[in-house]
């Protein structure tokens, strides 16, 4: 099981559709509800023009040392993704608001992260939209 | 000078808490040692062999005397009483307990200091000329855009776990005194056909254990694109640079692997994408900075006092030799205070020489300092009236070694006394050179000449840029000394060249000497520079000079 963290807090999971490893992904997507999962080392310029097929798209931390997972939500954002957009593996509290700051809506962790790292020390980070740099030398994003 | 927006002052208080909460959750194990490091190390804090670090950023080299002061007062309270200026411009603390961190961090957000990205796989402390807002040569001041460069890349969310660490340098001169190309990106300013500056982008450059010139990824980028080009390229080094190998993570390895050509194009795709997003926000916050580094108001007045005291005083004329350099201000000069007194360690300054030269930039400086890269302290605007005044401060602190640019000015990394990667000592051989150089008292006649040392091949000493290089290796439990010839840190960097075998610890100090006076019989007047000698006449005669045949008849 995993636990969903917003900046509510932790929550359960309410997708209840299943995932598809990206290189599953069905030629003709737009149909159906589909959600993909990129491993760390996938470039995102590789769904160009498959985004808009896409409505959920989780990307994996196996480590929390590998920040790829930043800049692979950063990019899907300016490529014009609008869909759900997940950080998912070894992430740590203090990277909340790295991953909301990148482009993620939310992250989800194991239950045993979560009961090392209770959801105090996330929620401390809710308030990720204060003191960011970012957001004063930029017309968006 | 900078000074903090609220912004910026609440940034840093935020961080602290940050912090002070992290340092709780490592004690009460909810962070473990591996997840904990990170969050340390973004925060400056480091182990080393004996004890933690704490690495200081001293954002471009510009200090204020009340941030100086604070500097003392931390080493004081909290240390053993000094600190150790860098070669990126950063202070170090090398005793402080984990507990007293937060506090120390507390003070150093007093004085809108931090320690923000000092080590890490994140983007650290931007260099900057150390002469900049005073160099005669200088297109422009650099410092603002440094700063800009500091707050786009303070806590940015993309880039706090990168491959490794990215180090940025700039320059607003054409003699390059930041060492650009020996950084990830180097910038230079520079003008295009119409006169518009803008900058010449380096890339791939640094030293380590593959030392590598950077290349210019990008001929002219016009100023106002600097934040789109940058982020483009960290964001590309981020999804492309390697993560299974430490060595070869670096930029200059990506580039190197990846070619010039594919990452140029990476690059301006990912720039073209990012570009609207800034929309110019970023420039009017940049023109705001700069508002704040208005150059002072430089006052005229007689130097006849300056003349006086350099005709009757032999020792003031020798340092104002070495130590002084060209002001763009008539009647001013830019004040280099040597950190490198024969016999002591390179870079390190006690509490009361801090304060001594906090008094000196309030009295006579336009309450300005600076840090070097050489690891020096610098006024940059002192009127030359004041100074047989600065003068006699500084002897009585200690702090009047005329030595700048010579060969007892040397560089050298913490090496074996404090480095837990050294692979041999660094700083007790800086020490021997140059107290056998001044007893030789021929370090004048000698002139400029850069000895940089490092205790391992990740080469924090920047021996590979050193005229003479020298690096200590470790030959089956043997210190080992390698030297280099050649080095240069300059605009025309170049990669020093290996002598050959490396000379033991008790050997290598007579080879340098050997070396040095060697260069004096070699060049062709007393001006050629031991630099322009190696490049005129190449590495055999100083080969013949190191390795002399007898030794070979003594050894068979
Ligand atoms: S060069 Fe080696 S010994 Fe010197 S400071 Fe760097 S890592 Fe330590």
């Amino acid at each position: 099981m995993s636990v969903i963290i917003t900046d509510q807090g932790f929550q359960t999971e309410d997708w209840t559709g299943s995932f598809t490893p990206v290189t599953d992904l069905p030629a003709n997507a737009a149909s159906v509800e589909v959600a993909i999962d990129l491993p760390s080392d996938f470039d995102p310029l590789k769904l160009a023009d498959r985004l808009e097929e896409i409505d959920f798209i989780r990307v994996d931390f196996p480590s929390f040392s590998d920040g790829r997972g930043f800049t692979i939500a950063r990019q899907l954002r300016l490529m014009g993704f609008g869909g759900r957009l997940r950080a998912r593996g070894h992430l740590i509290s203090d990277q909340y608001a790295m991953a909301r700051r990148a482009g993620f809506d939310e992250v989800e962790i194991s239950d045993e992260q979560a009961a090392r790292q209770p959801e105090a020390d996330w929620l401390r980070r809710a308030n990720w939209q204060a003191h960011d740099y970012q957001s004063r030398l930029r017309a968006r994003g | 000078m900078y000074s903090y927006t609220d912004f910026d002052e609440a940034f840093v208080r935020e961080r602290v808490s940050q912090f002070r909460h992290q340092v709780e959750r490592r004690i009460s194990g909810a962070l473990t040692e591996d997840e904990f490091k990170p969050l340390r190390l973004m925060n400056g804090l480091y182990l080393q062999l004996h004890a933690y670090m704490l690495r200081v950023a001293v954002p471009y080299g510009t200090l204020n005397p009340a941030q100086m002061r604070q500097l003392a007062y931390i080493a004081e309270r909290w240390d053993k009483g000094y600190g150790h200026f860098t070669t990126r411009q950063n202070i170090q603390f090398n005793w402080p307990k984990l507990k007293d961190v937060p506090d120390i961090l507390d003070a150093l957000a007093d004085v809108q200091m931090h320690a923000i990205q000092t080590s890490g796989n994140t983007i650290r402390n931007v260099t900057a000329d150390h002469f900049a807002g005073a160099a005669a040569d200088e297109i422009e001041d650099p410092r603002p855009v440094a700063e800009l460069l500091r707050q786009w890349s303070t806590d940015h969310p993309e880039f706090q776990f990168l491959p490794r660490k990215f180090k940025i340098a700039v320059t607003g001169s054409p003699n390059d005194r930041a060492v650009t190309k020996a950084h990830d990106v180097g910038l230079r300013m520079v003008r295009d056909a119409s006169g518009e500056p803008g900058y010449e982008v380096i890339v791939g450059g640094g030293l380590g254990r593959t030392p590598m010139v950077g290349k210019v990824i990008r001929d002219f980028l016009p100023k106002a694109d600097l934040l789109p080009y940058i982020e483009a390229v960290v964001s590309v080094w981020n999804l492309l640079g390697r993560r299974d190998n430490k060595y070869k993570s670096r930029i200059k390895i990506t580039v190197h692997e990846n070619g010039l050509e594919k990452i140029r194009d990476l690059v301006e795709e990912r720039f073209n994408a990012l570009r609207p997003e800034f929309g110019g926000v970023d420039q009017t916050l940049l023109k705001e900075i700069e508002a704040q580094f208005t150059p002072p108001a430089f006052v005229s007045k007689p130097t006849d006092a300056y003349e006086a005291a350099r005709a009757s005083n032999a020792a003031f004329r020798s340092w104002t030799d070495t130590n002084l350099a060209a002001h763009k201000a008539d009647g001013y000069a830019i004040v280099s205070i040597s950190i490198k007194k024969h016999g002591a360690t390179p870079g390190d300054a006690t509490a009361d020489q801090m304060r001594v030269m906090a008094d000196l930039a309030e009295s006579y400086g336009h309450s300005e300092l600076r840090i070097s890269h050489e690891q020096n302290v610098i006024l940059p605007h002192v009127h030359k009236s004041d100074l047989p005044a600065v003068y006699a401060a500084l002897r009585d602190a200690d702090l009047a070694t005329a030595n700048i640019g010579l060969v007892s000015d040397i560089i050298a990394c913490p090496g074996m006394d404090y480095c837990a990667l050294a692979t041999a000592r660094s700083i007790p051989i800086a020490q021997e050179i140059a107290t056998r150089f001044d007893e030789l008292k021929l370090e004048h006649d000698i002139g400029p000449l850069k000895i940089k040392i490092s205790g391992c091949i990740n080469a924090c000493g920047h021996h590979h840029v050193g005229h003479i290089g020298i690096l200590g290796l470790d030959r089956a439990g043997v210190e080992n000394y390698q030297i280099t010839l050649g080095g240069d840190g300059t605009e025309d960097a170049a990669i020093g060249t290996r002598t050959g075998p490396g000379f033991p610890a008790e050997e290598i100090i007579p080879a340098i000497e050997r070396l040095v006076l060697g260069y004096l019989d070699l060049r062709s007047s007393p001006e050629e520079t031991f630099l322009e000698t190696y490049r005129r006449l190449g590495m055999e005669p100083f080969k013949a000079i190191l390795y002399p045949p007898e030794d070979k008849a003594n050894a068979a």
